[in-house]
């Protein structure tokens, strides 16, 4: 077996703040193969974005990564001083987040930004870096891309812009793209449209992705393994059918179960009692224990590890 | 079955503000772009009672703003909105208690500054449904009711979390007795455990209460699992509306098909999942296209699409589309 493009052991991350330390991801291990997509799944709070801008070295004071190692085709990142950080972004590794409008420079042509960040990384003349520019557009189905690099970003759709974040994000054919939420601001036939894409690019350039996103249904369309994630820790992972079909913890069950889709028209949905815990006061133990119902006394206690590291989950009681 | 809201050829539109800005440059000679949007288009359609009328589409197509129309809480330029036969509105202003609404984020429609329990006590009192004295009661029961404790009457909207204030939302509508109530995206920011949760109460209360419904919502899924009935919009006009059964099993117009199709579907038997997204982007509700609005994104356009606007028709099982082709 090759050695994994990415392989994150025992992240934590930390945000200092006025009432406390909040652990928002507290010892995530996870290997990413090359070309490989990986679902990273959970509701609000579960600390599946802060690990995403972990690894492109993106949290800000009052965050900090306070443990762990992120390896990146061997090497560590974690500590890496932030101008070879700078290197590695945008070329290597790059990020797309879910509000395209936040992300491109409003007062810059579409052109004049792909030129930017084309020529960071060394990417030649201004000729060079258009023309690049150009092909990355037409790339992710941009109709008239050579016109369209002379548009502000205000003059595309919503739809549009986050494919010029894509095409963006593909300039220099990194080897890994971290996509945060990235068709969640869509309406669905622009989302399947850019699901389909990102698919094909995926597949025919090698990239490796995290796709992370709350919804499991979008991840098991694209991803081929997902890593569940709650109160700051990854609860159970496997291939996205398998953890899909046979979920081993009652969270990802209880998610499942809480779908519309996977009810009948007009009949109680299975639901998740209480909401998610304040990750500024987490009790020992296992943090699902208090809405799950399997829990008992064991639960107090940290839940070990079950399965192997291809299909694991961390809980006492796992559905089998 | 009798229709309990109704709207009948109902239109919006919304014109563009003219500024001082406008003002100078048209007075210098500049073309000033006041065209108006045209949110919805020749709306009729009638909610039975009792049932939910779910309403879907995707961004700018007008649900919304039909929804505040049929709520009484924004004039249409042409039509009439009729609850049991009459306007609920007067002269730009609401004039029933018979018809509230949730919005999607209840933290924008919530006073920061006002204890939960007086929010929703604040209407009933003002319309003489209860005394001052029997307030603080009220609330309590409609807190326990929506699955809160009734002690949290006395805290303010920062202190829920977005799920129970979403109930608290539910509770302060329904607290003013309403027949019907109108839901925009309800769910839409909660996370799906939570989602679930409010959807559970929600269905509970509709059938308690023997309320009828129209629920927004963009979310399919969701519209599927409440809705007796379902309208899909497109671009201001309604293109499919019949039983949410029939239109979810078998949808007949090209977009309803497409949108359908968009949906991500759980893959439990690890099958690749391909999609067939509808191409091309929603136009511009400023310059809509002519005939059929659907014409330069759909597979099955033809001439006739291209020139003339179908008509919303019946189908043999009760359905109505408004296509050429279905």
């Amino acid at each position: 077996m090759t050695a994994p493009l990415l392989d994150v052991r025992d992240l934590r991350t930390e945000f200092h703040t006025r009432a406390g330390v909040l652990r928002a991801v507290n010892g995530v291990s996870f290997t990413l193969a090359r070309g490989e997509i990986l679902g990273l799944v959970g509701e609000s709070g579960s600390g599946k974005s802060v690990t995403g801008f972990s690894l492109l070295g993106l949290v800000d004071p009052p965050g900090r990564i306070a443990g762990g190692s992120i390896s990146f085709e061997g090497q560590e990142l974690v500590g890496l001083p932030p101008a070879r950080l700078r290197e590695l972004r945008g070329k290597r590794i790059a990020m797309i987040f879910q509000d395209p409008a936040a992300t491109l420079n409003p007062v810059l042509t579409v052109g004049a930004q792909m030129a930017l960040a084309v020529q960071a990384h060394g990417g030649g003349g201004d000729r060079a870096a258009r023309d690049l520019a150009a092909r990355s557009l037409a790339r992710v189905g941009i109709p008239d891309a050579v016109t369209r690099l002379d548009a502000y970003p205000h003059e595309f759709s919503g739809g549009m812009r986050q494919r010029v974040a894509i095409a963006i994000a593909l300039l220099h054919q990194p080897d890994l793209i971290v996509a945060d939420e990235p068709t969640t601001a869509l309406d669905v036939s622009i989302q399947a449209q850019i699901l389909a894409e990102m698919k094909a690019l995926a597949r025919e350039n090698g990239t490796a992705l995290v796709w992370i996103s709350h919804d499991l249904a979008t991840v098991s369309s694209l991803a081929d393994r997902v890593l569940v994630m709650y109160a700051g820790r990854i609860v159970e992972s496997g291939p996205v059918a398998q953890v899909l079909r046979a979920p081993l913890h009652p969270y990802t069950r209880g998610l499942l179960d809480s779908l519309p889709a996977m009810g009948r028209p007009g009949e109680m949905l299975a639901q998740i009692p209480g909401s998610t815990p304040s990750l500024l006061s987490l009790p020992p133990g296992c943090p699902f224990a208090p809405r799950c119902p399997r829990a008992d006394a064991a639960c107090a206690q940290d839940p070990p590890v079950v399965g192997t590291e291809g299909r694991m989950a961390l809980c006492h009681h796992p559905l089998t | 079955m009798t229709a309990i809201l109704a709207a009948e050829g109902v239109t919006r539109r919304f014109a563009p503000r003219v500024t001082l800005g406008d003002r100078i440059a048209a007075a210098l000679g500049a073309r000033v772009d006041r065209r108006a949007v045209q949110a919805v288009t020749d709306v009729s359609l009638a909610v039975t009672r009792g049932e939910t009328l779910g309403l879907v589409g995707e961004s700018g197509c007008g649900k919304s703003t039909l929804g505040r129309m049929l709520a009484g809480i924004l004039p249409p330029s042409e039509g009439r909105v009729l609850l049991d036969g009459a306007p609920p509105m007067r002269a730009g202003h609401k004039t029933t208690t018979r018809i509230q609404t949730v919005f999607q984020d209840p933290f924008a429609s919530l006073n920061p500054r006002q204890r939960i329990g007086e929010a929703i006590a604040e209407g009933p009192v003002s319309h003489g449904l209860v005394t001052r004295a029997a307030a603080p009661k009220l609330a309590a029961d409609w807190l326990a009711r929506v699955g809160l404790d009734p002690a949290y009457a006395q805290r303010f909207p920062h202190q829920f979390s977005g799920g129970q204030r979403q109930r608290v939302a539910i509770a302060r509508a329904l607290a003013m007795q309403p027949e019907v109530l109108v839901c925009d995206e309800p769910v839409a920011s909660l996370d799906v455990s939570i989602q679930a949760q409010v959807l559970n109460l929600f269905l509970e209360l509709h059938r308690a209460l023997g309320l009828t419904c129209l629920f927004i919502s963009h979310d399919l899924a969701v519209v599927r699992h409440v809705s007796d009935r379902v309208a899909v919009m497109y671009l201001g006009r309604i293109v499919e509306i019949g039983e949410a059964a029939t239109v979810y099993a078998a949808p007949r117009h090209p977009y309803t098909r497409g949108l359908l199709a968009s949906v991500p579907k759980l893959s439990l038997d690890g099958a690749a999942v391909e999609f067939q997204p509808i191409r091309g982007e929603l136009p511009s509700p400023l310059s809509p296209p002519a005939g059929c609005a659907f014409h330069p994104r759909c597979p099955a356009a033809t001439d006739v699409c291209r020139a003339q606007r179908p008509a919303l028709s019946p189908r043999a099982d009760g359905t109505l589309v408004a296509c050429h082709h279905a």
